[in-house]
């Protein structure tokens, strides 16, 4: 498999230091005035050409946002974030019409993430056996700036695009499905996306398609104190499947940068999508200075009988992750997965899980979740299972295991369950271990160092959730593991 | 091969190796014998480098080079090979991963290319199957499951594949029955070499029918004292280590 040999070596050439990606792109970029009014949201909707109901709804949101108060319930700290201190968007100047006019110093950063973004590259560099591709649509700050394989894409009639361009084509989808799984006041920072949102993907697979090729997006943040705010929306339609990646690395900064997107996922009757999450961002140097800041909204909408949402992320960076896919299990027999793997190492912070709400009959949930703890680092699991009192025969069952690499830092579980149909079954398993001496002189003695015996003790404990993952992520995954927990040990 | 002299070894305020002296030529088997407590387990893990044990005084040389002067993977890496008392478990990692993995790291320090897949798999078939371990137990976790003698034989199964210079084998028969004994004492008799060197350290004499030592030496209290040939073992097994307690008070 020499293309994807390419694409492992590419990740390896890129692992040299520790936070691999922190190089800022020199570009010029537009950028809309500092902190946040109607008018910052106004001048949002018209950069991006938006019709005038688009403009309403987010002016209807921006006015909710003024009411709400930010959450405090998750276990990370702060400063307070002024959110008059940053900016809600940032675009490269003159947006790029094809692709031979996008600035030679943006494919250099991507070519440094081992994004192939021109087409004939990304052909020649992640095409695999069997004639699978992976389309790429690559987020740079807030605006795609070139989407691949969008011809053959067509040709199957699925529609992926940036949802900028969704919105002024495709109106009737998004009006329909927009909202519809995180409704625009859902909580503070969805309602803050639903204002200010600046790009993310659209996908939209007919009826009874099997979409040809995985899908996967890169996210950058770029731009000094720039909020980035994607908001992703992915229909499935009856029977069909879609499999979508997400892979996020940011430039190293001193100022923490505020992050909200939205990810709705909609399944319709007998579909079912994949989403998958490789999450790298800046955390912050080692004293704990700096790094995103990162509040996401991620849920999926089980709506047909018989669909399935399956969510599997590996959270490595952020210095804050306050962050739950879940997964709404209305239509009968509907299925929702969360594999999930959260490291945090030096001074993150991460408070995550997710919700499997089962509302219709037979409904069942997985949630495997792992979290690592190292260095001076909280690491929290909080989870919600509930069953409607409608949803007979719910079935869930949640294995939570925390390992903790030192003595000073802290694993938490958090499991809230509800159960108002006497029917449900609900199992939840949760374990806490330590990476013990014994262990790690076991490996010592065997020749290993004690990175990679570390690292091989850790990809051990997650080994569940990485086989989740398609392959060139669980490869680049494995990488990220060992890369975010250097220096944990001695 | 190793030259141990005046060795001073403590765990916390405890000082537990107190002045120890030994020598083991090139090719030769030298048991160690002693009653609990008399410093056999520290004196495998102070020569294997692990954290926790701190030398106050005294040499080790091996092959020349000074032992003590090296982190613990780097003396694997020269040659060390310690068969644990009791083998640790890691979960989730296949132990096929794990024997690859401690081969590739030990080539890596010495400057060697990683062996490739193949050639691994051929290597790891063509020993496994002497000591009585299964794919399945090549698939499974580290230890994980495994039976007392499966852990022993895993323990033996690292050893013939890393090729050290020096086998530290600490109370291998301890947990065995006596078809077990027999089937790692098979193993590691496979392993005796011109080059090779082992330290066996047991409390029966019972290990020493089936790995026949070049010298034994008794222990007690931190040192070695007395020394002598096979037959030494079998004295021991008739008049026990108090005699020698009190020779050495």
């Amino acid at each position: 498999m020499p293309a994807v040999q390419e694409t492992v070596e590419r990740v390896r050439a890129i692992d040299v230091d520790q936070y691999k990606y922190g190089f800022v792109t020199d570009i010029e970029s537009e950028k809309a005035p500092k902190g946040l009014s109607e008018d910052t949201v106004r001048y949002i909707s018209a950069r991006k050409n938006e019709p005038e109901w688009m403009l309403e709804w987010r002016l209807d949101a921006y006015r909710r946002w003024l009411t709400m108060e930010e959450p405090t319930w998750a276990r990370v700290s702060y400063p307070k974030i002024d959110f008059q201190d940053y900016y809600y968007y940032s675009a490269p100047k003159a947006a790029p019409k094809s692709i031979d006019e996008i600035d030679p110093e943006i494919l250099k950063t991507y070519e440094k993430l081992g994004i192939p973004l021109r087409e004939r590259d990304a052909l020649l560099g992640i095409q695999r056996e069997g004639g699978s591709k992976v389309a790429v649509d690559a987020v740079f700050d807030s605006v795609s700036v070139a989407t691949t394989f969008k011809e053959e894409l067509a040709k199957a009639g699925v529609i992926f695009m940036p949802i900028s361009e969704a919105i002024r084509e495709h109106p009737e989808l998004v009006k329909k499905y927009l909202g519809s799984v995180v409704p625009v006041s859902d909580n503070f920072y969805a309602t803050l996306n639903s204002a200010v949102f600046s790009d993310g993907s659209f996908v939209y697979v007919p009826k009874g398609v099997r979409c040809p090729m995985e899908l996967s997006t890169y996210f950058r943040i770029n731009e000094r104190n720039t909020g980035q705010f994607e908001r992703t929306l992915i229909i499935a339609d009856e029977g069909a499947y879609v499999s979508y990646l997400e892979g996020c690395t940011a430039p190293q900064r001193d100022e923490n940068q505020l992050h909200a997107a939205v990810v709705e996922l909609v399944a319709m009757k007998d579909a079912e999508i994949k989403y998958s999450t490789v999450q790298n961002w800046y955390p912050g140097d080692k004293d704990g200075k700096g790094g995103i800041y990162n509040f996401v909204t991620k849920r999926g909408d089980c709506r047909g009988d018989n669909s399935k949402i399956s969510w599997t992320q590996v959270e490595t960076g952020s210095a804050i992750t306050w962050k739950y896919p879940s997964c709404i299990l209305r239509g009968d027999n509907s299925q929702g997965e969360f594999y999930s793997i959260a490291i945090s190492n030096g001074h993150q912070q991460v408070d995550s899980g997710t919700k499997m709400i089962h509302l219709g009959k037979n409904t069942s949930s997985r949630i495997i979740s792992k979290g690592i703890a190292a260095g001076h680092s909280d690491n929290t699991y909080r989870g919600l299972v509930s069953a409607h009192r409608k949803a007979t025969g719910a079935r869930n069952f949640t294995n939570c295991d925390s390992l903790l690499i030192g003595d000073l830092c802290g694993a938490h579980t958090v499991p809230y369950m509800e159960a108002k149909n006497a029917s449900a079954q609900f199992e939840h398993e949760a374990t806490t271990s330590k990476i013990s001496e014994d262990q790690l002189f076991y490996c010592l003695q065997r020749g290993l160092s004690q990175e990679e015996a570390v690292a091989l003790i850790v990809n051990g404990f997650v080994r569940d959730v990485l086989q989740q993952l398609p392959m060139e992520f669980a490869v680049e995954a494995q990488k990220l593991i060992a890369v975010s927990l250097e220096g944990s040990v001695g | 091969m190793l030259e141990i002299r005046n060795l001073h070894a403590r765990i916390g305020e405890n000082e537990i190796l107190k002045g120890l002296d030994l020598t083991i030529p090139d090719g030769e088997v030298h048991a160690i014998m002693g009653p609990n407590g008399s410093g056999k387990s520290t004196l495998s893990y102070v020569l294997s480098g692990k954290p926790d044990y701190e030398v106050t005084d005294g040499s080790v040389s091996f092959d020349g080079a000074d032992l003590l002067a090296l982190d613990a993977d780097a003396r694997a890496a020269a040659g060390v090979f310690l068969a644990f008392q009791y083998p640790i478990e890691i979960p989730g990692v296949a132990n096929m991963t794990f024997l690859r993995a401690a081969m590739n790291a030990q080539r890596k320090a010495r400057g060697e290319e990683e062996i490739s897949t193949p050639d691994f798999l051929k290597l790891v078939r063509a020993k496994a199957p002497d000591l009585g371990i299964s794919q399945d137990m090549l698939r499974r976790g580290v230890n994980v499951g495994f039976s007392g003698g499966e852990k022993k034989r895993n323990e033996i199964l690292q050893m013939a594949l890393l090729e050290p210079k020096l086998c530290i084998l600490d109370e291998t028969d301890s947990g065995l029955d006596i078809d077990a004994l027999k089937v790692v004492a098979h193993g590691v008799n496979a392993l005796r070499s011109p080059k090779r060197s082992m330290l066996v350290i047991t409390h029966y004499q019972r290990l020493l029918d089936h790995i026949v030592p070049d010298v034994v030496h008794v222990m007690h209290k931190g040192r070695i004292v007395r020394s002598g040939g096979k037959e030494l073992a079998l004295e021991l097994e008739e008049s026990g280590y108090a005699a020698y307690a009190q020779d050495a008070a």
